[in-house]
């Protein structure tokens, strides 16, 4: 297909219907849940759970095949190229606009189903992924980072020893930072039983090499969440530390290969779900500065206050070239998003475009945030509206998901063709 | 649906011209800047590529159709090469491709076939002043209208083979609105300075500046007919060249500083294992990749007659300027003291770099 920026049409119905859940289920809700940390928002679990059934969408996950009535479907039928990531870095988009912490707590399989989907097999993404189109909406979580090792994930400490008189793996160890942590582990009535994708070390000898993830189920003996974080910002979103001790797990919840090579396929597993994930993570901070650029503008426009694009920059008023160049950021930003996840969709390698989607969206997604407030002066720094709390919010796209450094280090060995010892 | 292939075709195009590129632009571009003079065969074999042809349907002698994206991809490679040298090579349709898209259909047949049927001929236009306020919807050269013709005032700058050129299409204010006249160079009242514009950086490309004496142009002359033209789809192509040549030159800079931070060394590595110099490349990488998406957007907006592709080109030139500035800043930093001396070209695309922000009139797609 030819170079081409005609948003497919279910991006557009998408955008459409998820404008209308983003404005009445999210927006009303936001300062509320920003003021009572730790409640958690059942009635936009609830709905959002319902709503994606009824589409015939069980997870925000992209699924290879899905019954019922997604859009994948008919895709085939007319053998159109796949768009199933585009879809959903657009409906992530549309829904962190309404409130990305909210977007956060979406029912569904997060980043869990996303490593499940990206390093599982055929009958592990059977097994792990069915239980989120049932009936009770079902989270699942990454437990990755641990309090010594944040985005120096080689150095993880956590432990998975094989039991070889059960055939089960005993895990044991630390790790915080875990969006959705509690929703996906703690056994909450109106929940269906969710999970965790741990990173362990199989053989600490071998670095990173003996990287593996095993799928851990609410409700294995021995895991535990230990505390909840009080955050800058995205407050609705539980953020959960958890502790592994001597966890059982059967020994098929290992996600790919179980043996250990002199190679770092194990480690290199999870680097491809950052592939696949780092352009969403992306799409849900693009979001939250379209919410404010939009909402600057409006504030403009209502004191007659309006932008002249088209004239030359030595012209413009100083809030006109702020403005345009807000513009500029978010458009170009989205750009590599949609490049970025379309490659996922068409299968070619996207290591550099997916991290620099992810460099770009962290950049423009805390400067346009920062500079909204400015602009709005006391209007910004009021919590009588949301501006303020966008700025909370967005600060977190620069950095989970690899902090912003970390993707320059990424997109650097990307170009340089050097690996992790050329360039530290 | 959203695709970021080129096609085949496409692919072909940019492949020849990247080798022209790189094998004889860039390869003169050192000692064409320092000469201020462009080797005529190396225009000519330039213009041989065809790609102002490819843009020209065959009514016209061309033998193709337009394509804004094509073009960006096109302008993108050459300048890769060599800036002064793309503006040079294109430089005919800043006259042809207006003509094309709000023409008349008598200046259509008039103009284009023997522009494009031959050797490279110098048509140019000209639309920058030399003004401190300068912009293209409000021009200081003003046209009046006086019986069945027009009256033509003022000062035209950086105009590009104005000397050479058989005819000049000149930009001027009408009642408020940028309008194109078409005016041959025997035009009583048009004076082209002796001296070339001496400017920052684009040496080779030799630039003039153009009076205007109370030139009468004949109401047929005026771009589109009698009843003129709507100046805003010329502008945004202009932009929208403009951006791409400055991604263009920006990743040439950016490939330059990459390489040579991959080969020099300091304190037992080489520079580019240092963070602070790996990250600057990473960032340039970035953003570069930016401007050329939003190029594309803003040229594929303009093929398909979007109503915003007007905004989008506007938005793709400003980012794209302060893109290449940026980049080509950085490109020099990384070469350090090397960097700032004649024998690597990264000095040169940093005056280049700074440019952008005046040179929307130097091209179109």
């Amino acid at each position: 297909m030819p170079i081409e920026f005609e948003s497919p049409k279910p991006i557009v119905q998408t955008q459409f219907v998820l404008k209308t859940v983003a404005e009445e289920m999210m927006r009303s809700k936001s300062r509320y849940f920003d003021e009572h940390e730790h409640e958690i928002p059942w009635d936009y679990i609830e709905f959002m759970h319902t709503a994606m059934k009824a589409m015939g969408v069980g997870s925000l996950a992209p699924k290879e095949k899905r019954d019922g009535n997604g859009h994948e479907g008919e895709e085939k039928k007319e053998k159109r190229p796949p768009i199933a990531y585009q879809v959903l870095a657009a409906q992530i988009e549309a829904l962190a606009w309404g409130d990305v912490g909210m977007y956060l707590v979406t029912p569904g399989g997060g980043l869990g189903a996303a490593a499940v989907q990206a390093a599982g097999t055929p009958e592990q993404k059977a097994k792990f992924l069915a239980r989120f189109g049932e009936e009770k909406p079902t989270f699942a979580a990454m437990c990755m980072t641990e309090a010594g090792a944040g985005s120096d994930t080689a150095s993880i400490r956590t432990r998975a020893v094989l039991d070889e008189k059960t055939n089960e793996w005993v895990l044991n160890g630390e790790k915080i930072f875990v969006t959705a942590g509690d929703k996906s582990l703690t056994e909450y009535e109106k929940l269906g039983k969710g999970f965790v994708v741990v990173w362990a070390s199989i053989d600490p000898s071998a670095g990173r090499a003996g990287m593996r993830a095993f799928v851990v189920e609410a409700g294995t003996p021995g895991v535990k969440v230990t505390k909840l974080e009080h955050k800058l910002g995205i407050r609705v979103s539980d953020t959960a530390s958890i502790s592994l001790v001597d966890a059982r797990v059967p020994f098929d919840h290992i996600l790919g290969s179980p043996t250990v090579e002199k190679t770092t396929t194990g480690f290199k597993g999870a680097m491809a779900t950052f592939d696949a994930t780092r352009p969403l993570v992306a799409a849900s901070g693009l979001g939250v500065a379209r919410a404010a650029l939009e909402f600057l503008k409006e504030k403009l426009a209502e004191n007659g206050i309006q932008i002249r694009y088209g004239l030359p920059r030595q012209k413009l008023t100083n809030i006109e070239r702020e403005v345009i160049d807000m513009d500029i950021m978010l458009k170009s930003a989205w750009l590599m998003t949609i490049k970025a996840v379309w490659m996922a969709d068409n299968k070619k390698p996207n290591a550099l475009e997916s991290s620099m989607s992810k460099v770009k969206a962290g950049d423009v997604t805390t400067k346009i945030t920062q500079k909204v407030v400015e602009i709005l002066g006391p209007l910004g720094y009021s919590r009588e509206f949301l501006a303020e709390k966008w700025f909370r919010d967005a600060k977190i796209t620069d950095i989970y998901e690899g902090t912003g450094q970390i993707n320059r280090l990424v997109v650097a060995r990307q170009i340089l063709e050097y690996s992790g010892k050329d360039l530290r | 649906m959203y695709s970021f292939d080129p096609t085949e075709e496409q692919q072909m195009l940019v492949e020849a011209v990247g080798k022209y590129a790189l094998n004889d632009l860039r390869a003169a571009a050192r000692e064409a800047e320092e000469s201020n003079e462009l080797a005529k065969k190396l225009v000519s074999k330039g213009w041989e590529l065809g790609l102002l042809q490819a843009s020209i349907p065959e009514a016209y002698g061309g033998f193709g159709e337009r394509s804004a994206v094509t073009g960006a991809l096109a302008l993108e490679e050459m300048a890769f090469g060599d800036l002064a040298g793309t503006l040079a090579v294109m430089t005919p349709s800043l006259f042809a491709t207006p003509i094309l898209l709000v023409g008349s259909e008598e200046q259509r047949q008039t103009w284009l076939p023997k522009i494009i049927e031959g050797d490279w001929v110098p048509y140019t236009a000209a639309l920058i002043e030399y003004i401190l306020d300068f912009d293209p919807n409000a021009l200081k050269t003003m046209a009046t209208a006086s019986g069945d013709q027009f009256i033509l005032n003022g000062e035209k700058a950086f105009v590009p083979f104005a000397k050479d050129a058989e005819a000049i299409l000149v930009y001027a204010d009408l009642n408020g609105v940028t309008q194109g006249f078409i005016i041959p160079k025997s035009a009583a009242g048009l004076t082209i300075s002796d001296e070339r514009e001496k400017l920052m950086g684009l040496n080779a490309f030799p630039m003039y500046r153009v009076k205007l004496d109370s030139v009468k142009v004949p109401a047929a002359n005026r771009l589109g007919g009698a009843s003129g033209h709507d100046f805003a789809p010329v502008l945004a192509s202009m932009r929208v060249a403009n951006a791409a040549l400055a991604v263009g030159v920006a990743n040439a800079a950016f490939e330059y500083s990459k390489n040579y931070a991959k080969e020099r060394e300091a304190f037992g590595v080489k520079i580019a294992q240092k963070q602070a110099i790996a990250f600057m490349l990473a960032e340039m990488r970035t953003e570069i990749e930016a401007s050329r998406l939003l190029t594309w957007e803003a040229a594929w907006k303009l093929d398909q007659g979007k109503e915003d592709a007007y905004t989008e080109a506007y938005l793709a030139s400003t980012g794209a300027a302060d893109m290449a500035m940026m980049v080509t800043d950085r490109a020099v930093q990384i070469l350090g003291g090397h960097g700032y001396i004649r024998e690597h070209p990264v000095e040169m695309w940093m005056r280049e770099g700074r440019g952008f922000a005046t040179f929307t009139g130097l091209a179109i797609v």
